[in-house]
């Protein structure tokens, strides 16, 4: 625990995160039993998408406007894998968070040459170039997308067609890669992370190779993104066009904004909250969009740490 | 907002409870469709409105049990409507889903839907895979489809003398589809086709390609897209001369929606097919009368009126079957009762769910002839629905015996060139 | 389609001239507004919509016709704007851009959600001036009136307001401001009016897009959704904040934009990220930006 030292917080935070960690596994692990439980799979696919985002914005203080491209490539990456080449679920979703890493590596390599708003532009382009690949590639189906995607057996044992079976897989990726987000935040890694964030010059003067950080950061990142992504396009067993879209991006970004920016639990909070929104609202048509713009600007004017932001000034204690 | 609040908490605290047996005590209709974005004027509430003209024709229940209808917004996204049907069919009990416009979203709510062994009742989308390749013991297509379009309009077009085609196809399967099967009836009808554009969806400025069409000479120029990419191009054919220069123009999906909003002095002259007219005869002139009464004086679409007599034929087989458990069954039954209502008149289902009726070629009033907001169209063709629609035997679906089996290269390669295609355009 | 003749070239590009005008006006807008307030506009598209269903509104409600619209709906469009600066956006003083973008961003799907509720998704036809009706036979192509009256109106209220910035008081003002706020402010400036003032006229200009949108494209809700991110990168390429930076690039975009159409369709709605990640690459403050 050498980084103790240098940041006493940090320490302590994995400390008050215990008894909302257990929080979490809790209500993760009951939630089907209590509410639909493809929507809540829907909700943590998002939340993990969400989190992964988190590590960038929140802890690197990269604002990327392309994140769709991650969550959407390797939705079709997975689902590619699994229609038509019929592998197991499992090196499907592996295959997908590895095509989404590479093209993170490869975007990042790009992007992180710039700053600020900058970054933002550059990722918003390359998502959107991607977004023009999908639509013309033959292999993602334009925009049917790609259908009829077969959930199969994980392991060989696990017949994800069984709603509940394919509940707790899920939920076993979710609480994986939170795990690992979780760890690498409270890291030394992630606190020359958050260093940079509030301080680049400072942290390339004190011998951090800044850069590098920050291509881990995305490169994580988008591969966590990525397991996201193909974990919903099994979920779904429909890989599409909206997860490439630019709205996608946006719809990351606000998630995370209303959990709470830079709060491990935070972006959770947020994205179930944006599924719950858009699932239990269908039924009132263009006032979802009306509501998620009022939602927009309330949080921004009144509520700019979000829930677990307020929630963790409230308590005293980092969330 | 109160309430839909409370909706959502009784949503959430009721819903383990739910999944068991709600089949018996209500009959849910769950209308899907896009109620904010591109479609929702010619589907959007209107549709729930004409599932509701037919459930109040029924008496608002069969026997003893009530007949309800729910409706959400797909928000035109695959994902977003797949995940609502579920949630509607696992949670809130819903027994049939219809209208959902929007091929893509369609063909996923169609797997759904098998998969679930429920009903799917689809007047909004156009792809005519739905009774094909993709076709499904569970779903009925009841109001148009791409092959019965590109015939009725591209047939009037070459026998009325336009021989030779430019398109201008919206770049997505559903604007290609369209364009290969208008390209093979003009070439069936002795046409030719000059060339074609592809542009991007949801394109502000078309006069680049309008140019290009103009400087290809081709008589007529096919509209191979929907929703505002037709109202853009229309416009700018319009402004830009083109049909004063002598070329027509062509629309391969058009909804009287988007010719109300463009109106009468832009869009004069265009050919058009629809399966439904709401100044036709009496009696659809009485029914959209009761419809625009509650829709502040707007007229019905043929989503809309499809989505009404579709309904309308599941409550009767309903009715005869005494039953709504097996989704399967009830459209077998639906296929076995010859459809008769007043808006699309007596009719069949087929094997493969294709609804079959005329289609009628119209064409849009000068400003002139004009008597009213809503007098726009001028019928010049009806075509009989068993010259429309597709042979079922060249469909491929799976429902037909003795279909030709898919040839190896047929599926799913729309992006290929658009001569040549064993899969349609065969009719003549 | 590759031997475009010459003269069909030419049409091509004149077309492409024409988007172009859209462009620069639009991104003339948003970047006078990123310039001075550090905001990233999002509600630009939301307001040109709101420019042209204001036009139609006059039109059906009062009988003002459309010369009438080209003066009262930037103005109206513009006091809009000017309240939501001062209720909203100036509590977002000194905070990071990205706030100020997120509610622009809010208060665009407010708008569109509000008019899609009250009018539909299809649109509104609105009557194009008879004064400009019609068109001319050039030898390459037949070029309508009103075209021509676009490229007209967008050039001269272009150069205006860069005349504007560069020649006048309130210019040298408005640029020193962007600078350094607090000294102007010292100098017994009143800086936040002056904020407000350039929000009001950074959106009225996306208003008067909006009406001379009007009679060519249809008046409809979402009529601006997606146009704001391709704006956005105009102003990106420009330079974020120069003026003369995002007129430039306004026409010289619609002009590539023009000749992808006609040698690669497909990609036309793409080409101007291609555009956007190569200058950021070569040129991060963009082609007429100052270098950081």
């Amino acid at each position: 625990m050498s980084e103790a030292s240098a940041a006493p917080a940090a320490e302590l935070a994995p400390r008050s995160h215990r008894a909302p960690l257990a929080i979490l596994v809790a209500l993760v692990l009951v939630a089907p039993w209590v509410v639909y439980p493809v929507f809540v799979m829907k909700a943590l696919c998002f939340a993990l998408f969400a989190c992964a985002f988190n590590l960038l914005l929140g802890y690197a203080g990269l604002l990327s406007f392309g994140h769709a491209l991650f969550f959407g490539a390797a939705s079709y990456a997975t689902a590619h894998a699994a229609l038509e080449w019929g592998w197991r679920p499992e090196l499907c979703l592996v295959f997908g968070a590895a095509v989404a890493a590479v093209l993170g590596l490869a975007t990042g390599l790009v992007a992180i040459r710039r700053q600020g708003i900058y970054f933002a532009m550059i990722t918003l382009a390359l998502a959107q170039m991607f977004f023009f690949f999908s639509l013309r590639a033959e292999f993602t189906g334009g925009e049917n997308g790609i259908q009829g995607v077969p959930r199969g057996m994980m392991f060989g044992f696990l017949d994800l067609s069984r709603t509940y079976v394919m509940y707790y897989v899920v939920a076993a990726i979710f609480l994986l890669g939170f795990a690992i987000l979780h760890r690498t935040v409270h890291s030394p890694f992630g606190q020359v992370l958050t260093a940079i964030r509030e301080n680049e010059p400072r942290a390339i003067s004190l011998g951090y190779k800044v850069n590098q950080y920050k291509l881990i950061a995305f490169v994580l990142s988008a591969g966590l993104a990525g397991l996201a992504g193909g974990t919903k396009a099994l979920v779904f067993q429909l890989a599409s066009l909206t997860d490439v879209h630019w709205n996608t991006s946006g719809e990351v970004i606000l998630m995370t904004l209303i959990g709470g920016l830079g709060t491990i639990f935070g972006p959770i909070a947020g994205a179930v909250f944006m599924a719950a929104l858009e699932n239990y609202l269908a039924q009132l048509g263009s006032w979802v969009t009306v509501t998620e713009g009022a939602i927009f600007v309330f949080c921004v004017i009144a509520f700019r740490r979000g829930m677990f932001g307020e929630l963790s000034r409230l308590l005293k204690r980092p969330l | 907002m109160l309430r839909s609040a409370l909706a959502v908490l009784a949503a959430l605290a009721a819903s383990p409870a739910a999944h068991a047996d709600f089949t018996g005590k209500t009959i849910k209709i769950g209308v899907l469709n896009d109620q904010s974005g591109l479609y929702a004027d010619l589907a959007g509430p209107g549709s729930v409105l004409a599932a509701k003209m037919a459930v109040e024709e029924m008496g608002g229940k069969i026997g003893d049990t009530p007949i309800e209808v729910v409706f959400a917004d797909h928000q035109n996204k695959p994902d977003i409507g797949s995940n609502i049907v579920r949630q509607w069919i696992d949670v809130d009990g819903v027994d049939v889903i219809v209208d959902v416009p929007t091929s893509s979203v369609a063909l996923a709510v169609s797997a759904v839907v098998k998969e679930k062994n429920k009903v799917f009742l689809a007047s909004g989308p156009g792809s005519s895979d739905l009774t094909g390749k993709a076709c499904s013991p569970n779903t009925v297509h009841w109001t148009y489809d791409t092959y019965a379009l590109a015939h009725t309009t591209g047939q009037a077009e070459v026998a009325a003398g336009g021989k030779s085609w430019f398109f201008l196809t919206a770049d997505y399967a559903f604007g290609q589809a369209l364009e290969r099967d208008t390209t093979a009836v003009v070439k069936a009808a002795g046409g030719e086709v000059l060339g074609g554009v592809k542009h991007p969806l949801n394109t502000t400025d078309f006069s680049s390609f309008l140019l290009q069409a103009q400087s290809s000479k081709a008589q007529v120029i096919g509209l191979a897209n929907a929703g505002g990419d037709t109202i853009n191009s229309i416009k700018a054919a319009s402004e830009f001369g083109i049909v004063k220069g002598g070329q027509k123009l062509a629309g391969l999906l058009v909804f009287v929606t988007d010719i109300h909003a463009l109106g009468l002095q832009t869009a004069q002259g265009l050919l058009l097919s629809e399966s439904f007219y709401w100044d036709r005869d009496a009696k659809t002139r009485a029914w959209s009368k009761k419809w625009s009464e509650k829709m502040g004086g707007k007229k019905p679409s043929m989503v809309q009126a499809g989505v009404y007599a579709s309904v309308l034929h599941y409550l009767k087989a309903l009715k005869a079957l005494k039953s709504d458990a097996d989704g399967k069954a009830v459209v077998d039954e639906m296929k076995k009762l010859h459809t008769d209502d007043t808006l699309f008149g007596k009719g069949v289902i087929r094997a493969d769910g294709r609804k079959i009726h005329p289609m009628y070629l119209y064409e849009v009033k000068k400003p002139a002839d004009s008597k009213g907001e809503w007098d726009l169209y001028k019928l010049v063709k009806e075509i009989p629905g068993d010259q429309a629609f597709r042979p079922e035997k060249e469909g491929n679906c799976s429902l037909i015996a003795g279909s030709t089996p898919a040839p190896a290269a047929a599926p799913a390669a729309p992006a290929a060139a658009p001569a040549a295609k064993p899969d349609a355009g065969s009719a003549k | 389609m590759l031997a475009v003749p010459i003269q069909a070239l030419f049409g091509q590009l004149l077309i492409g001239l024409i988007n172009g005008s859209f462009y620069a006006l639009l991104s003339l807008g948003l970047a006078i507004i990123f310039g001075l307030l550090n905001v990233v506009n999002f509600a630009h598209g939301a307001l040109y919509m709101l420019g042209a269903f204001v036009a139609w509104f006059l039109a059906e409600k009062a009988g003002v016709g459309y010369w009438g619209a080209l003066i009262l709906a930037p103005l109206a469009v513009g006091l809009f704007g000017a309240v939501i600066e001062r209720l909203l956006l100036r509590r977002l003083a000194g905070l990071d851009p990205l706030y100020g973008l997120l509610l622009t961003f809010g208060i665009a799907l407010i708008l569109q959600g509000l008019f899609s509720n009250w009018f539909g998704s299809s649109g509104m036809p609105y009557e194009m001036p008879s004064a400009l009706q019609g068109g001319r036979a050039l030898p390459f192509m037949f070029l309508p009136n009103y075209r021509l009256w676009v490229i007209a109106v967008s050039l001269v209220v272009c150069l205006g307001t860069w005349a504007i910035t560069e020649r006048t008081r309130l210019g040298s003002w408005l640029r020193a401001a962007t600078e350094n706020a607090a000294l102007v402010s010292a100098f017994g400036i009143n800086v936040p009016r002056m904020i407000t003032i350039t929000y009001g006229l950074g959106v009225a200009l996306a208003a008067l897009a909006g009406v001379l949108a009007a009679p060519i494209y249809r008046v409809s809700p979402l009529m601006g959704a997606d146009l704001i991110i391709v704006v956005f990168a105009v102003v990106v390429i420009g330079g974020m904040g120069s003026i003369l930076g995002s007129i430039i690039t306004g026409f010289s975009l619609g002009i590539l934009e023009g000749l992808t159409k006609v040698f690669y369709p497909e990609a036309s709605n793409t080409v101007i990220f291609v555009v956007m990640a190569i200058v950021l690459l070569v040129r991060p403050a963009g082609l007429f930006g100052k270098q950081a």
